[in-house]
């Protein structure tokens, strides 16, 4: 990690996410670190059940029971977060760290209007009167590009059609200016047209406000469209991490490696996709070692028993014994 | 295992399906003493209005559009769960309205078969993998016997990649990838020759996506099946077909070989939905910015559904419904693309 004069804006370190259960504890993120810079894009990248969207929740505090941080650091500013009482946390979700979530229609509240719910929401962390809130609440709308705010602002949920509704939950999110905006799947509910409205907006705001984005999604083309770098996750675990470039076009990991060729293309049409054979393992059968080593097209003996560290290749980091600099072996694939 | 499956001759030059004027309303009105005291009309909603494509042999046509367009109900219109408004459907020869009985309508039931999208949802928890794939076979008394139809199963089963011990277990004990093979083995269960595939693999990971349409495609090879294929990812369909139609608020706008109409797309809603997918390449290409959302089907715009979106509409679009003309091997509904005002912009 490059030396800087200032932390990162966060900081995540070691992080373990434990769910104990009548058959034993499940390890549901295991060791992930990583570091998000002020006003970068982090793509985090992986398959349903990689523990993409607990690694989003925890750092916002919000992981439901039973789940628990059992261990690692998480630092916003230089400042630790993961271990700060109920109501301190309340400050900095919302304050400092925005977040938006995947269904539109879930996280906004039916019975109330959309725009008491902003107001309501900017009241909560800043101490606007009323009436400056309601100002505030109808420039968001209007920045996030709903027509006609100030009629709209009285208006239910209901009355607004999905992509309008996730952009008022990015102008709750966008509220009060957070540093860092966590946004779990923001566009897998909603059509192309629409998606790519939203990664626009996202990226739009995103320049304006000096924010960073966390953005969790499945969908490279999503990432590929707006982050800066790229985390890739697979069974709890970060296989890869580098700049967006290098690990959508030169992807070094093997599991991302298939990842990118079982991606159907516009661009060329192949006969068939790369497949990776089988599926990522149930949290109660992560194998010894790596934990893609069952799929692994090139995998050797070293991989069944130890469990490789994320370890800098290029400007990327990787966890793979393909790329042991103390080994023979050195980074050569196909 | 695939000698197992009984292959007639196919009418050459016969399309396998062919659908006419094919459209479904549905009545959305409120009941009738709430309109009485609102003095409200009543309002339809118009899923599929009036649609016609061919699908040949041994191909594969597919729908794209957004939600909302009709792309299902097209495929439950096809498979005879809805009863169409207007239009027919024709199989090989044949139109499905004339099958009024159960009895006239099941030598083509046999024939023809649906995967569904949610693999958790279409499989019976209660129900032992084994059941679920014989169910066809024991529904249309293919094979009498107990032992043979178990032997069956299993070779269903091989065909999909599975084991044949994989009969025991319940759909629980499997993931996504693996449930939604177990329906591609049930509907190949009573051998049909055509498959109506309903998003089959938008509810799993990529990586399990690539298994399921590698298995697709292979199937199609060994069994020469038929597929009509729906789904909204354009890249998907790019992959698996040879055909495919795009559909906006009911209509089919535009349709040609997939080659064509990913690289030379005519119609203004192609080219918009073609240009917002991500780019994966990232090769930096400016975006058009795309405008607006679809509007309720319920009161869709007049004249070409497509004109309030639309860059290049005028007064005609506005009032007047296009009509589908030739085009690139193809077919376009675009009153634009008729008068030749859309500049060139060669591959989207």
């Amino acid at each position: 990690m490059a030396a800087s004069t200032q932390p990162p804006l966060l900081e995540v370190k070691n992080l373990r996410i434990e769910f104990p259960t009548r058959r034993g504890t499940l390890v549901a993120v295991d060791d992930v670190s990583f570091d998000i810079a002020e006003g970068e894009v982090l793509g985090v990248v992986g398959e349903s059940g990689a523990g993409k969207s607990l690694t989003g929740a925890s750092i916002i505090g919000l992981l439901e029971p039973p789940g628990r941080i059992a261990g690692g650091e998480v630092y916003l500013a230089g400042r630790r977060i993961d271990n700060l009482p109920y109501e301190k946390m309340r400050q900095v979700r919302g304050r400092e760290i925005g977040m938006v979530f995947q269904d539109p229609l879930t996280s906004l509240n039916p019975l109330y209007s959309v725009g008491s719910q902003l107001v309501e929401t900017i009241r909560t962390h800043t101490d606007m009167s009323e009436s400056a809130a309601q100002q505030r609440a109808i420039d968001l709308l209007g920045e996030v590009g709903i027509p006609s705010p100030k009629i709209r602002i009285n208006q239910y949920p209901h009355q607004f059609s999905g992509g309008m509704r996730q952009r008022v939950v990015i102008a709750l999110a966008l509220c009060v200016n957070p540093k860092l905006i966590i946004a779990d799947e923001p566009t897998t509910a909603l059509d192309v047209s629409i998606q790519a409205q939203i990664i626009d907006l996202l990226k739009r705001l995103c320049r304006d406000h000096g924010a960073a984005v966390m953005l969790i999604t499945h969908d490279m083309g999503v990432i590929a469209e707006t982050a800066n770098r790229v985390a890739v996750m697979y069974a709890g675990r970060l296989a890869e991490i580098g700049p967006v470039g290098q690990v959508i076009k030169n992807a070094k990991h093997p599991y991302t490696h298939g990842l990118m060729g079982s991606i159907p293309k516009l661009a060329h049409a192949t006969e068939r996709l790369v497949q990776i054979e089988g599926t990522m393992p149930r949290l109660t059968e992560i194998p010894n070692g790596c934990a893609f080593n069952p799929r692994c097209p090139k995998v050797f003996a070293r991989c069944m028993v130890e469990r490789p560290d994320l370890t800098p290749v290029d400007s990327s980091q990787i966890s793979c014994w393909l790329y042991d600099k103390t080994m023979e072996r050195t980074g050569s694939h196909g | 295992m695939a000698e197992a499956v009984q292959r007639r001759p196919s009418h050459d030059g016969v399309p396998l399906l062919r659908a006419r004027g094919l459209a479904k309303y549905f009545d959305v009105s409120p009941p009738f003493v709430t309109r009485a005291l609102q003095g409200a009309g009543r309002s339809i909603l118009r899923a599929v209005d009036g649609i016609d494509f061919e699908i040949e042999t041994g191909k594969t046509f597919s729908l794209v559009g957004e939600s909302g367009c009709g792309k299902s109900t097209v495929a439950r219109l096809i498979v005879g769960l809805y009863e169409p408004t207007k239009g027919h459907v024709e199989f090989d020869g044949q139109d499905m309205a004339g099958l009024t009985t159960r009895k006239a309508m099941e030598p083509v039931r046999r024939r023809m078969q649906m995967i569904f999208q949610d693999p958790f949802a279409s499989l019976n928890p209660r129900w032992r993998v084994a059941d679920i794939v014989a169910e066809p076979i024991r529904t249309h008394r293919i094979i009498e016997d107990g032992r043979e139809v178990l032997h069956r199963v299993g070779e269903l089963l091989e065909l999909v990649r599975l084991s044949p011990r994989d009969g025991e277990k319940f759909p629980h004990e499997f993931s996504g990838g693996q449930r939604q093979r177990i329906s591609i083995a049930r509907a190949l269960a009573s051998n049909p020759e055509f498959l109506v595939c309903d998003e089959p693999t938008s509810a799993l990971d990529v990586s399990v996506q690539a298994q399921i349409l590698n298995l697709m495609k292979d199937l199609q090879r060994e069994l020469s099946l038929t597929y009509l294929f729906i789904s909204h990812d354009l890249a998907v369909v790019y992959h698996i077909s040879d055909y495919v139609g795009v559909m906006y608020l009911g209509r089919l706008v535009e349709w040609a070989p997939a080659e064509a109409l990913f690289h030379n797309p005519q119609h203004p809603y192609t080219r918009m939905l073609l240009d917002a997918i991500p780019d994966l390449d990232m090769s930096g290409r400016p975006r058009q910015a795309v405008a607006g959302e679809v509007p309720s089907p319920i009161h869709p715009p007049s004249g070409c559904h497509f004109h309030p979106r639309c860059p290049f509409a005028n007064d005609r679009c506005r009032s007047e419904v296009p009509k589908s003309l030739p085009r690139t091997g193809g077919q376009v509904a675009c009153h634009a693309v008729e008068e030749n005002r859309i500049p060139e912009t060669g591959k989207a």
